[in-house]
């Protein structure tokens, strides 16, 4: 499974920054959308996966048996979807204000402020 | 149980709760705001004063001990981090009284710039990597924010820019931090630290730690991914420039010296090495950039880059005494660098204008803002006898006992092109005469409330950085105490943990 994966999260890597290297604005927001996404995969894969080993503790017993799954990655995971969600719902807005603000969504023509 | 570790994360997210409920009252969100802040930097002074006594402070979230819960750490570089929050935070809340319009209050300002503070001062003081991660975010969700009030078009070029630039950090932060746990299985920094001082030293360490190196390095505005500094940092209001050009990017700075000392020491060669030529560039290229603006603000921003180049020079070199003048150089910089926005903003305030070409008459009018100027901008480009000067003078002395000749070369033309930008601004703004074509009846106008809201903050600025130029030696100590504490990753381990590593 870990192979596959690897070459999912480089694919969303490599089609992440293709999308932000666009010129419309609206390309960037989704090259941030699939890099948050591609970084949360990365964390689950290189966390190591386990199958079938829920990491639950049996009645009575003070520890788990055997392998079980680690339960952190996925914490960090949805906590950093959430962070991500909440940041582009920002740049989504963002964008559109800019839009409506400079009437081009031309990455190329936005360098007031770069000279 | 040591609360006051986690006070000063506390005092900004209630005084930013209670400002959200006083919506309605501009009034009270002020008076709120500005209690709030001094509340935090009284807090932070007591956080300040108890590392003093207690080398480090350590509380467990929830009681859950370390490395399976939440630690907040408190050593001596968090605790002056966060008096210098305190104070800026203060010097803010003390200038935004009249520099806030009624426009940008009514959409959240007071709010989010407590938020902003909670997330700075809780970058400064967790000791997990992945809650460095949350804070981070916390942080800048304010900051886009702030940075767009007004709406204006350079606004939101701006923020594009900069919000590009830091979710890129945010998200390559965060595939380190995975990266990591899958090497160590931990996140708890000291723990992170212990476990791979313990294992063998591979390549992927060196990996992750330039994964890190480049993160921090963007939100600390470092060669070769500054451009979004200069280009957003000069669009926002006066006060909210002001705040992210004392605060923002020494978080970032804050982290690499953290990461760097802490859990990254294993191959100085490579990680410190590549610091080094990023602090040259990074001072290099600031101060080019500098030299080629005529606007206030822009100039300023661009100085911010090359200051950020000695303080990761400090922690390049990696040896006692440079590591005492980064975290010395960072303390004198946040005081200055603020004040000189916050000066600009006065200016903007009589004249009407950023632009160098239409300012002018300033000394004529209003010596004694103009001596208020001086102080600061002397002392950034390091003049004797204010704070920059020794700041300077230990990161340079301890490049040439290093024997780091052309890093130390760099670092003295920074310096002598530093004095050069800020004569520029002294020429152009306050010496020459008025131009013709520029408004200057404000120039004039009478010391009033709202005037003297203004030049409070600027004085008690200027205030400190003499009083760090004349009477160092304080503060020379704690810098002194911070370094012995970054360079002994031991004793952090051993207050968290509570096993000797």
């Amino acid at each position: 499974m870990e192979p596959i994966m690897a070459i999912v999260v480089g694919c969303l890597y490599a089609a992440a920054i293709y999308m932000m290297l666009r010129r419309s604005i609206v390309k960037l927001v989704i090259g941030l959308m699939l890099l948050s996404n591609a970084a949360n995969l990365l964390i689950f894969t290189s966390a190591g996966m386990t199958r079938g080993a829920p990491p639950l503790i049996p009645v009575g017993a003070m520890q788990p048996e055997g392998m079980i799954a680690d339960p952190l990655p996925q914490a960090l995971i949805l906590t950093a979807i959430v962070i991500a969600f909440g940041v582009l719902a920002f740049a989504v807005v963002l964008i559109h204000r800019a839009y409506n603000i400079i009437h081009t969504d031309n990455l190329d023509q936005m360098k007031d402020t770069d000279t | 149980m040591s609360p006051e570790v986690a006070l000063p994360i506390i005092v900004p997210l209630m005084t930013g709760t209670l400002t959200l409920l006083a919506w309605r009252s501009n009034i009270l969100q002020k008076i709120l705001s500005v209690v709030g802040s001094i509340v935090l930097l009284i807090t932070s002074i007591w956080l300040l004063i108890s590392v003093q006594e207690q080398g480090h402070v350590v509380m467990y979230m929830g009681n859950w001990v370390a490395p399976y819960g939440i630690t907040l750490v408190a050593d001596m570089l968090s605790a002056i981090m966060v008096v210098l929050t305190g104070m800026m935070a203060v010097a803010i809340a003390l200038f935004s009284l009249s520099s806030a319009s009624a426009s940008h209050e009514r959409f959240g300002y007071y709010p989010l710039m407590h938020l902003l503070l909670a997330g700075v001062v809780g970058s400064f003081l967790t000791g997990d990597i992945f809650n460095l991660y949350v804070w981070f975010e916390v942080m800048l969700v304010a900051s886009f924010a702030l940075l767009i009030l007004g709406g204006e078009r350079a606004q939101m070029e701006g923020a594009v820019k900069y919000v590009t630039l830091n979710l890129l950090s945010s998200a390559i932060f965060l595939s380190a931090i995975g990266l990591l746990y899958g090497l160590v299985g931990t996140l708890n920094m000291a723990d992170i630290a212990l476990k791979l001082s313990q294992a063998e030293h591979t390549g992927l360490v060196d990996v992750i730690a330039v994964m890190f190196m480049v993160a921090f390095g963007i939100k600390a505005a470092a060669f070769p991914l500054f451009f979004w500094l200069p280009a957003s940092y000069h669009t926002g209001p006066v006060a909210v420039s002001a705040l992210f050009a004392g605060l923002l990017t020494k978080v970032g700075v804050y982290a690499l010296f953290r990461v760097f000392t802490l859990i990254f020491n294993q191959s100085p060669e490579f990680t410190h090495n590549l610091l080094l030529w990023v602090a040259a560039f990074t001072m290099i290229t600031g101060v080019l950039g500098a030299a080629a603006q005529f606007e206030f603000r822009r100039i300023l921003s661009f100085h911010i880059v090359s200051q950020i180049g000695y303080m990761l020079l400090g922690l390049a070199l990696y040896t006692p005494l440079a590591i005492i003048g980064g975290v010395f150089y960072i303390m004198h910089h946040i005081i200055v660098k603020t004040n000189l926005f916050l000066i600009s903003g006065i200016t903007h305030r009589l004249l009407g204008t950023y632009d160098l070409k239409k300012l002018g008459g300033v000394y004529k009018a209003r010596p004694f803002l103009s001596v208020m100027f001086l102080v600061p901008a002397l002392s950034l480009a390091g003049l004797p006898p204010l704070s920059g000067f020794f700041a300077k003078f230990i990161v340079i002395r301890a490049g040439v006992e290093a024997e780091a000749w052309v890093v130390t070369g760099v670092a003295l033309l920074v310096g002598l092109l530093t004095l050069y930008s800020m004569i520029k601004i002294w020429a152009e703004a306050f010496w020459k005469k008025l131009p013709d074509e520029t408004d200057g009846s404000g120039l004039n106008q009478a010391m009033t409330p709202s005037l003297a809201a203004l030049y409070l903050p600027v004085i008690i600025l200027a205030a400190c950085t003499l009083f760090i130029g004349l009477n160092g030696q304080p503060i020379y100590m704690m810098a002194e105490f911070s370094a012995q504490q970054l360079l002994n990753p031991a004793g952090y381990i051993e207050a968290v943990l509570g096993v000797k590593p």
